[in-house]
């Protein structure tokens, strides 16, 4: 269900726009490989390998909604809290690249439009939305668990407004007012983003938890101990 | 089957032994013809559907298996059926329904082309493994780095993935019963299990591939075989005649 709108297959964008955007996303996918290079070095290519397997992993995690309704999770905002934005965004385009060529899912004519808003847009809004969050909230496991939860529905809605910027561009007009259209597929995706908020939320104060270290968003500095440590006390 | 295998069908069919890159680039040449056929030539998009339907038979894919297979694009075929009664303009009368003629048009045009852009990738799944399709990329000058990662992550997809649903069975043998929002917590928690392990298990495959001398680069050279100018042709040839098409109906309408 999360990927509805963004799986774009074939010809739902125009021949311009998807050359447009499949440049963009070959600089923007460029620029995360030197970034991530000058972090990882000779570490990037079996941390980035199984950190892009845990994405797949956790998009084969098919929960169920309601009744014939499940979903997965786009993963752009555990990426971007995990591993950072620029690591995290070249796993999921490796994911979204995979889907595509192996899978059949999304169109190769569109892999650029969706590697922009799955890959790109997701992990580099959700990173922002997480910094700034991390600087108001109180660096406990509530105040990161809501950064997250905050970043992940962020991270969602501005993927699908990317996908009605593409269509703004480079869709058809089907006489339907934009402004409709834009309205539904960003109120549909809030609520997608509560879903994906809530798994993503839980996933990664589990592992700050444990592995306050492996939490990029953290930068190596582990949660304060919450005040249920009296307990220990006693 | 596995889902990380991808959707390869072993066989020895001319297309399972056609080089994955001169696969590859023909399965965007068509794509991109397929687009940019016009929507009016409703049989031109038959006699596309009638190449494919020629090479699945080449490649002794069943026509069940592409069918259950094309189910990934349902999600937009519940849109394509949608649009006839959401889009304003001229309506027409079919029976006893009345629709919009615009909305036909672009519903019929996404379900014809995002029909067969998938049955094309499929083609393209069903007939290279995915050590192939790696291997074609390469070729054709894909970054090395992201192969690379690529590699590495379909290699350990399998054990996290195993590892996922060896959480679940745990979980259930233990009397979980996961149902509607109440299961979120607990798949969340295995969630950043699964990801400490991941990680973990990545720095030791790091650490021994180092002690083994690993730089950043892989040592071996082995680069994947080039194509020659007979398989282009014969592989293009399909992609030439969609192409063809469209731009002859393009130019006749």
């Amino acid at each position: 269900m999360d990927d509805l709108a963004l799986h774009i297959p074939t010809d739902v964008i125009d021949g311009p726009t998807s050359l447009g955007f499949a440049l963009l996303a070959v600089l923007g996918v460029g620029w995360c490989t030197v970034a991530a290079r000058r972090g990882l070095d000779e570490r990037l290519v079996p941390l980035a390998g199984l950190a892009t397997a845990f994405i797949f992993a956790a998009q084969m995690l098919n929960f169920p909604i309601a009744a014939g309704v499940s979903g997965h999770l786009l993963g752009g905002a555990l990426a971007a809290a995990l591993l950072g934005p620029w690591l995290g965004a070249l796993c999921v385009t490796v994911v979204i690249a995979i889907q595509a060529l192996l899978f059949a899912d999304g169109a190769v004519t569109a892999l650029g439009l969706n590697v922009v808003n799955m890959a790109l847009i997701a992990t580099f809004t959700a990173s922002g939305v997480l910094a700034l969050a991390l600087k108001v909230l109180p660096r406990t496991r509530w105040g990161l668990g809501a950064a997250v939860f905050a970043a992940a529905i962020v991270s969602v809605v501005a993927a699908s407004a990317g996908f009605v910027l593409q269509f703004w561009l480079g869709g058809e007009a089907v006489g339907q007012s934009l402004g409709a259209m834009t309205a539904a597929i960003l109120g549909t995706h809030v609520l997608v983003g509560i879903g994906e908020a809530v798994i993503t939320a839980g996933a990664v104060t589990a592992v700050a938890v444990a592995r306050p270290d492996l939490v990029h968003a953290l930068r190596g500095t582990p949660l304060a101990r919450p005040a249920t440590t009296l307990k220990d006390a006693a | 089957m596995n889902a990380v295998d991808g959707l390869h069908r072993p066989g020895d069919s001319p297309l399972h032994r056609l080089r994955p890159q001169v696969k590859i680039v023909g399965l965007v040449a068509f794509t991109c013809a397929i687009a940019a056929t016009p929507r009016e030539a409703v049989w031109a998009f038959g006699v596309h559907a009638l190449l494919l339907a020629a090479l699945f038979a080449v490649a002794r894919v069943p026509a069940g298996w592409v069918l259950t297979r094309s189910l990934v694009e349902s999600p937009f075929l519940v849109l394509a059926l949608a649009f006839p009664f959401m889009v304003e303009g001229p309506a027409v009368h079919l029976g006893v329904l009345t629709v919009s003629e615009p909305g036909l048009w672009a519903g019929w045009n996404l379900l014809a082309k995002a029909t067969l852009g998938v049955w094309a990738a499929l083609l393209l799944a069903a007939t290279t493994p995915v050590a192939g399709v790696l291997a074609g990329l390469s070729r054709l000058r894909f970054p090395e780095i992201l192969l690379q990662i690529t590699a590495f992550a379909i290699r350990y997809a399998h054990l996290t993935v195993a590892e996922v649903t060896q959480m679940r069975l745990a979980r259930l043998a233990r009397g979980d019963d996961p149902r509607f929002l109440w299961q979120a917590g607990a798949l969340a928690r295995s969630l950043g299990t699964v990801f400490i392990r991941s990680f973990e298990r990545g720095e030791r495959v790091w650490q021994a591939m180092a002690a083994r001398g690993y730089t950043g680069r892989l040592p071996l050279e082995i680069g994947p075989a080039p194509a020659s100018a007979r398989q282009w042709t014969a592989a293009m040839a399909v992609p030439a005649a969609a192409a063809a098409l469209a731009a002859w109906t393009a130019a006749a309408l």
